[in-house]
């Protein structure tokens, strides 16, 4: 657990209603760390864009308390919290040059001239823009515009930096080698940064760790590895990476393993991660690169056979779309090596399996 | 040699059928021209009957000078060797004699004595006088006969003013609208100064207009705040508030402003019955009663373009401003009121613009002291009849608008966001 002094943000039972009928955020709390890159990921209406905005003092929380560097700010304005924020459409001053922009924070803060300069000339060769001092906002490029929005958030070395979805308007290239700058810059500048996102792929390239939102509650909190190998709930395991899914009844429980069956009758030997008594209700998560294709004997506890409807080329791997215990959209990821000399093909019959921990029993879904 | 010519040039690109691409290309875009051509043609006609054509007019008959030529062209002839000092000679005289009898007879007298008149006062019933009574003499030597007939032909004075209108041409208009003259030996003098009224009504016009501009937009931006940031269903109250007048006429509103602020009207009975004043004041056919009125028809004016503009405006920015660390008021100051910057121009010009060619409002609710330079122009062009004095009047308040614009264009070009 870290110590106090090493937390910087901490959501205490916050609440935020826009209309009073409905809550945005049902229940937050949250702790983060100094430095961290901590990402709020979720889907639109997850309230992700709220916690944001009530960090930076946009929005007020309806109940709750929000504590920066130990104190509570819910009654501080904006403009005192000394909180860098980058804009999903960047908002640079369109009136002002590259240089006004990243200028502005200093000169809020009666920064001396000479010293603006210098401070907008470093933030300026940290983004990789230096040079560009006199252009127009309008005059550059998206990806060129990011950059210069980072840095005015940067330049006046806030204790926090807010992105929200600050990748979006880009295109693919530009957004992945924007993602690896931004991760440079937290790296380099040990600044903490809470990063907005609904791109799950952006999230687990990124993060410290990720914060995942759904309807106003986060569904777990965790690094890019454990949420994605070990989701806690269906929304988590569904919301991240591909995901084969069944939905089964508890047969037994034994351990730290159950049984569950499955609507076509078959049986499965599951990992009881978060499942009621038996009886109940359970979705039952397996990702596809860990099934395993004709296993050798004994590896694999479920084993089943198994009718090839699709074969997808992905260069280098193999998508194959199979009929599994009468799921017909059960996916497979084979890489080509593993597939070897044998060869699958439309149509034909194989065997596949794969291992108790491999497959999660999670929470039922919502009726 | 021969190779060369026979050879097509390589660098022609051409169509499947072999026709020049460049060819081609202007054949299909002419088509199109000439159907947009075909689209703003009747508009086209209609402005240029009815508004480029009068412009035009206007602009000539402020310098354009055809009585004094058409009337005495052989004095004219004699007086080009008239070197301007002393008294011209006889053939002079004798032409004049001559221009004045012919006039007399072809009844063009009239028209350039009213000519002559606007630059010496008197000018007119002279020559009428003179035209009737020359029509009489039959010999020489005439300039003894033209002296007889009026004393001042005698004088330099009037000869200069036939000189000087030789030419089908004249700077007299202009110079009069700026107050100035040309004296007896045709050098640009400034009129005496009880005679000087147009440069203190082109100062009057502009401070006017620049007090209604500045108080239109003190009171405008606020209003325009308000309504591009409110919620729809008050904005769009707010809006008919704004809408309204237009819906009125001009002249019922300048009338209803006179009922308000008369000396018995309304504002005077308020403000008698709430104890702020105990005489009533004139508030209407004087300067402030001026300035309210025309600031009040002129506010949606300013209202409309900042409006827009303020529409347009991300609210990020201003979000983004606070996020920087600036207080909602250096947030406003430094990012808001600048990027308005568009807005603010567009209402300043067009109500500066509206103002300075203001009429009906100065007209009805100013006093004597209030009149604009269109009062003047109306003047001369419907009550004195004298077109080019109006024309030259009207030329220097159009050229002033074109040069604010030029200012606002050239200004507003860099600045574009």
């Amino acid at each position: 657990m870290p110590k106090e002094s090493d937390s910087i943000v901490q959501f205490i039972k916050v609440q935020k209603s826009y209309d009073g009928e409905t809550f945005a955020v049902k229940s937050l709390d949250l702790e983060m760390h100094r430095g961290e890159f901590l990402t709020l990921l979720g889907p639109s209406g997850s309230g992700k864009t709220t916690c944001l905005l009530m960090l930076a003092g946009f929005e007020m929380a309806t109940h709750g308390e929000i504590i920066l560097n130990g104190q509570s700010i819910n009654n501080v304005p904006a403009h005192k919290r000394n909180i860098g924020m980058v804009f999903q459409n960047y908002a640079l001053f369109p009136h002002k040059t590259v240089e006004g922009n990243i200028a502005y924070p200093l000169m809020c803060r009666r920064v001396p001239k000479q010293e603006i300069k210098e401070r907008v000339k470093k933030a300026l060769e940290m983004v990789r823009l230096a040079g560009y001092e006199n252009r127009l906002p309008r005059q550059l490029s998206g990806g060129q515009q990011q950059r210069v929005a980072i840095a005015r958030a940067l330049v006046f070395n806030p204790q926090l930096v807010l992105m929200d979805e600050p990748l979006g308007a880009l295109d693919r290239q530009l957004r992945e080698q924007m993602q690896y700058e931004i991760r440079r810059l937290h790296e380099n500048l040990g600044v903490s940064v809470v990063y907005v996102t609904h791109d799950q792929g952006e999230s687990l390239i990124m993060s410290d760790r990720i914060a995942v939102l759904n309807l106003g509650i986060i569904e777990q909190l965790a690094s890019p590895t454990e949420l994605y190998d070990k989701p806690e709930n269906a929304f988590v395991a569904q919301f991240i990476g591909e995901n084969n899914k069944y939905i089964g009844e508890v047969v037994s429980v034994n351990g730290g393993a159950c049984q569950v069956r499955l609507p076509n009758g078959d049986m499965v030997q599951a990992l009881a991660v978060n499942i009621g008594p038996v009886g109940s209700k359970t979705t039952l998560s397996m990702r596809p690169e860990s099934i395993v294709i004709t296993p050798t004997d004994g590896r694999c506890q479920n084993v089943y056979e198994s009718k090839v409807l699709e074969l997808i080329f992905h260069g280098d791997h193999l998508r194959a779309r199979l009929k599994v215990c009468g799921n017909e959209e059960f996916i497979v990821k084979v890489p080509k090596k593993a597939l070897g000399a044998q060869s699958l093909a439309v149509g034909a019959t194989v065997r596949v399996g794969w291992t108790v921990e491999d497959c999660r029993a999670l929470d039922a879904p919502a009726a | 040699m021969a190779i060369a010519t026979a050879a097509p040039p390589i660098d022609v690109v051409r169509t499947a059928d072999g026709t020049p691409l460049k060819a081609r290309l202007r054949q299909t875009e002419r088509v199109r021209n000439t159907a947009a051509f075909g689209l703003i043609l009747p508009l086209l006609a209609f402005t240029l009957v009815f508004f480029f054509f009068p412009i035009f007019s206007m602009l000539v008959q402020s310098f354009e000078n055809k009585e004094i030529p058409a009337n005495f062209p052989r004095a004219i002839v004699a007086l080009k060797s008239w070197g301007g000092q002393g008294l011209p000679g006889e053939d002079a005289y004798a032409a004049l004699a001559y221009d004045l009898k012919h006039g007399y007879d072809n009844k063009t007298v009239p028209r350039a004595a009213v000519r002559l008149n606007y630059e010496i006062a008197q000018f007119r019933s002279m020559v009428l006088a003179s035209a009737r009574k020359a029509a009489n003499l039959q010999t020489g030597p005439y300039k003894e006969a033209m002296i007889g007939i009026d004393a001042r032909w005698g004088e330099r004075e009037y000869w200069a003013v036939l000189k000087r209108n030789s030419s089908t041409v004249t700077d007299h208009y202009f110079l009069n609208a700026l107050d100035l003259e040309r004296n007896v030996d045709q050098e640009i003098v400034k009129k005496a100064e009880d005679r000087r009224i147009y440069i203190s009504v082109l100062f009057r016009t502009f401070w006017i207009s620049l007090f209604v501009t500045i108080l239109c937009l003190l009171l405008g931006y606020p209003v325009a705040y308000l309504l591009a940031t409110q919620p729809a269903r008050i904005s769009n109250l707010l809006m008919i508030f704004v809408l309204l007048p237009f819906w009125t006429s001009l002249l019922v509103r300048t009338v209803a402003w006179v009922v308000l602020l008369q000396q018995q009207g309304l504002l005077n009975d308020l403000m008698i019955a709430l104890g702020l004043i105990k005489e009533r004041v004139l508030l209407v056919f004087n300067r402030p009663g001026l300035l309210i009125a025309m600031t009040h028809v002129l506010l949606p004016f300013m209202i409309l373009p900042i409006y827009s503009v303020m529409k347009g405006i991300d609210p990020q920015y201003m979000r983004a401003a606070k996020s920087l660390g600036a207080s909602p008021a250096l947030a406003f100051a430094t990012i808001y009121i600048p990027l308005t910057f568009p807005g603010i121009g567009a209402g300043v010009l067009l109500v500066f613009i509206l103002a300075i060619g203001y009429y009906i409002t100065p007209e009805l609710v100013g006093g004597g002291g209030d009149q604009m330079i269109s009062h003047f122009i109306a003047i001369y062009t419907s009550e004195l009849v004298n077109w080019g004095q109006g024309s030259a009047l009207a030329v220097i308040l159009l050229a002033a608008v074109l040069a604010l614009y030029a200012i606002y264009a050239r200004f507003f070009k860099l600045s574009q966001i």
